[in-house]
């Protein structure tokens, strides 16, 4: 009952402007894969693309082989959720999740039952003769999720399905989606700007910019291996440094030199360095750079201190801010020498291509994967 | 106009000699405005019952009998005006309810020029936009044989100038409505026209039933256009009240009057019930 979902070097353009370019992906049955990325990535205009709502100006999308872009949107059996829930105002919850099944001339008690088991399934059984507006913005949701999932869509399409929520339903609606999708099998795609709720919901995450795709991979792939510094920045909020590589030192725009932990050829080059991976000692301990502290903030489980390394780079720290190992605070203006391990720092050539860090067969195998 | 002074100048809560000046001048307004809109309707009810065949202050004595006197003298125009004015708003539903859709779905392409145009006959003075028709109807008449004079060119007239406020107050109902609903009935299977049917139309009630309201009220009370289109047997209440007060100047006109703010105001009561309920099962 899953759907195999291809896009095949599917591109969009619109008048001049190139939205999406390119795109191949493939996405296997019951499989979960988030398009992330920053506004006006493309990561929407694909979507639609796969929803019908645009057409592609190249490439095919293929569903179990088939190419869908012959059917009109009404005729695809997407299921979709929106940001805005976009539920219908004027019908009640069960009356809503109907809606799909209607348009199937399904059989009155059919419609019923089915209504009944979606609602028990996002339990809200007792809501279903309430009109949307008496609604909760999660219950709301819930509701558009039982009303995609109401016809046995072909793919589960979910459009930034959690950022009209507040922070603490975020994380359970995620959950919940998550939960359903697994238990239901069914194929899904979905968008999102936010890179956590992307890393909390994906098997695979397809990180997007400027119409192009970056790199394709499982969570932990993305977050260990970059393809590049975009990716780097965007997955985990890594501090990204540009500079002239010579003999294992990082010469950066505004004079601050960084210590490399190991060498790798000349010339410009990105470092990528994530805020938890940096170590904060006293000026004058060995370290990779030294800077001065600008501010110093704790949020709880962490602390975390921006430190200037020259007149145009500064960069995060962030360090545990609990427990026996919580880090230790330096005031602003402090001189702190900065430090961290060789396989923590990440570089990138001109292309912004990484440079061999580890054993090379395992650079070469993630290599295959970014450009798969 | 009085809500909104009184909105902008409360708020502030000022105390003191200002804050009672302002509290005077806020009520003055209030009453002002009720006055202006009261004391004519107060007048021509009140004129409607007097006992004589002038108009005259003050009247001898009060009475009753200029009301039945309106069926035999206003009748045929009042239900001609009525019939005209309920198919008159069917033809403005026809155009402007579509014309509205499409212009909230692609305002942002070339439908300015359409806007200004399906706007533009507000901006033209009805007297001499029904001079135009008028001309335009008789020119059409010598090819074609068919008389268009009369019934049909009044209606095509009440079209013409009740569509901009039907088109309004649609573009209007649908500014806060959220296109996404439509997406999402799409993906549930429905075609284009059921999407249209099931959701948009749902969502524009309450601006449909208010731009039915708005054209009948139109239609009805417009004395310009009968002037010049009304043929034998097709006199619009409008210009069968002036061709009444060319010989008569009595209380039966002001009865006629109240007779039509009735009729209006019943219409409106039921109407706003309809929206109200409209919003309610929203």
């Amino acid at each position: 009952m899953s759907t195999a979902l291809v896009l095949d070097r599917v591109g969009k353009r619109f008048g001049t402007q190139q939205a999406v370019a390119d795109m191949s992906l493939s996405i296997t049955p019951g499989e979960m894969v988030v398009l992330l990325g920053p506004s006006g990535c493309g990561k929407t205009t694909s979507l639609r693309m796969i929803a019908g709502f645009l057409q592609p100006t190249s490439g095919d999308i293929r569903l179990d082989g088939r190419s869908i872009l012959p059917l009109a949107a009404h005729q695809r059996e997407m299921g979709i959720v929106f940001q805005s829930y976009a539920l219908f105002p004027h019908l009640s919850v069960a009356r809503n999740v109907a809606f799909g099944l209607e348009m199937r001339r399904m059989d009155r008690p059919a419609i019923d039952a089915r209504v009944a088991e979606m609602l028990q399934m996002v339990k809200l059984e007792t809501f279903a003769s309430r009109l949307p507006r008496h609604l909760s913005g999660g219950q709301q949701q819930r509701v558009a999720l039982a009303r995609a999932l109401a016809i046995h869509p072909r793919l589960l399409l979910l459009d930034e399905p959690l950022s009209n929520l507040d922070a603490a339903l975020r994380l359970e609606m995620a959950r919940e989606i998550r939960l359903l999708q697994r238990e239901r099998g069914i194929t899904t795609v979905m968008v999102t700007h936010d890179q956590t709720e992307a890393m909390a919901l994906a098997d695979r995450l397809v990180v997007m910019r400027d119409g192009h795709v970056q790199q394709i991979g499982r969570p932990e792939d993305l977050y260990e291996r970059p393809a590049n510094p975009f990716v780097a920045g965007f997955i985990g909020g890594s501090n990204i440094l540009t500079g002239q590589h010579e003999s294992g030192r990082l010469v950066l725009a505004g004079g601050g030199i960084v210590v490399l932990t190991r060498n790798a050829g000349i010339g410009l080059a990105t470092l990528a360095i994530r805020p938890e991976s940096i170590r904060l000692a006293p000026a004058g301990t060995a370290g990779c750079i030294e800077g001065e502290v600008e501010l110093c903030t704790y949020l709880g489980t962490a602390i975390e201190h921006v430190v200037r390394l020259d007149p145009e780079a500064a960069v995060v720290v962030r360090g545990p801010g609990l427990g026996a190992d919580a880090a230790r605070r330096y005031d602003p203006g402090t001189r702190v020498a900065l430090s961290w391990t060789q396989a923590d720092e990440r570089l990138f050539n001109a292309e912004g291509r990484p440079l061999p860090m580890m054993e090379p067969n395992e650079i070469k195998q993630g290599e295959k994967e970014w450009t798969s | 106009m009085s809500t909104v002074v009184a909105n902008v100048i409360v708020p502030r809560r000022s105390h003191g000699l200002l804050g009672a000046f302002e509290r005077a001048a806020v009520n003055l307004l209030v009453v002002a405005g009720a006055a202006l809109i009261g004391v004519p309707l107060a007048l021509t009810i009140y004129l409607s019952l007097f006992d004589e065949k002038l108009i005259l202050f003050p009247p001898r004595g009060y009475t009753l009998s200029w009301y039945p006197a309106i069926i035999p003298n206003f009748g045929g125009p009042l239900l001609v005006s009525a019939e005209l004015a309920i198919v008159a708003v069917a033809g403005s539903l026809l155009l402007g309810v579509p014309a509205g859709i499409a212009l909230s779905r692609y305002r942002a392409r070339v439908t300015g020029a359409i806007a200004a145009l399906l706007l533009a006959p507000i901006t033209f003075p009805g007297i001499a936009l029904s001079l135009a028709i008028y001309v335009f109807l008789i020119l059409i008449e010598q090819h074609s044989g068919v008389q268009f004079v009369g019934f049909l060119g009044l209606v095509l007239a009440y079209v013409l100038i009740t569509t901009p406020w039907v088109v309004r107050l649609c573009l209007a109902s649908l500014a806060n409505h959220d296109r996404a609903a439509e997406e999402a009935a799409t993906s549930l299977g429905a075609a284009p026209l059921t999407v249209i049917w099931r959701v948009t139309l749902p969502a524009m009630r309450p601006g449909i039933i208010a731009a039915a309201l708005f054209a009948f009220i139109i239609s009805f009370d417009n004395l310009e256009m009968g002037l010049f289109l009304a043929a034998p047997g097709v006199t619009t209440l409008p210009v069968a009240i002036l061709q009444y007060l060319e010989y008569h100047i009595d209380p039966l006109v002001a009865a006629v009057a109240v007779a039509q703010m009735v009729i209006v105001g019943a219409s409106l009561l039921v109407l706003d019930r309809l929206v109200r309920f409209a919003k309610i099962v929203q």
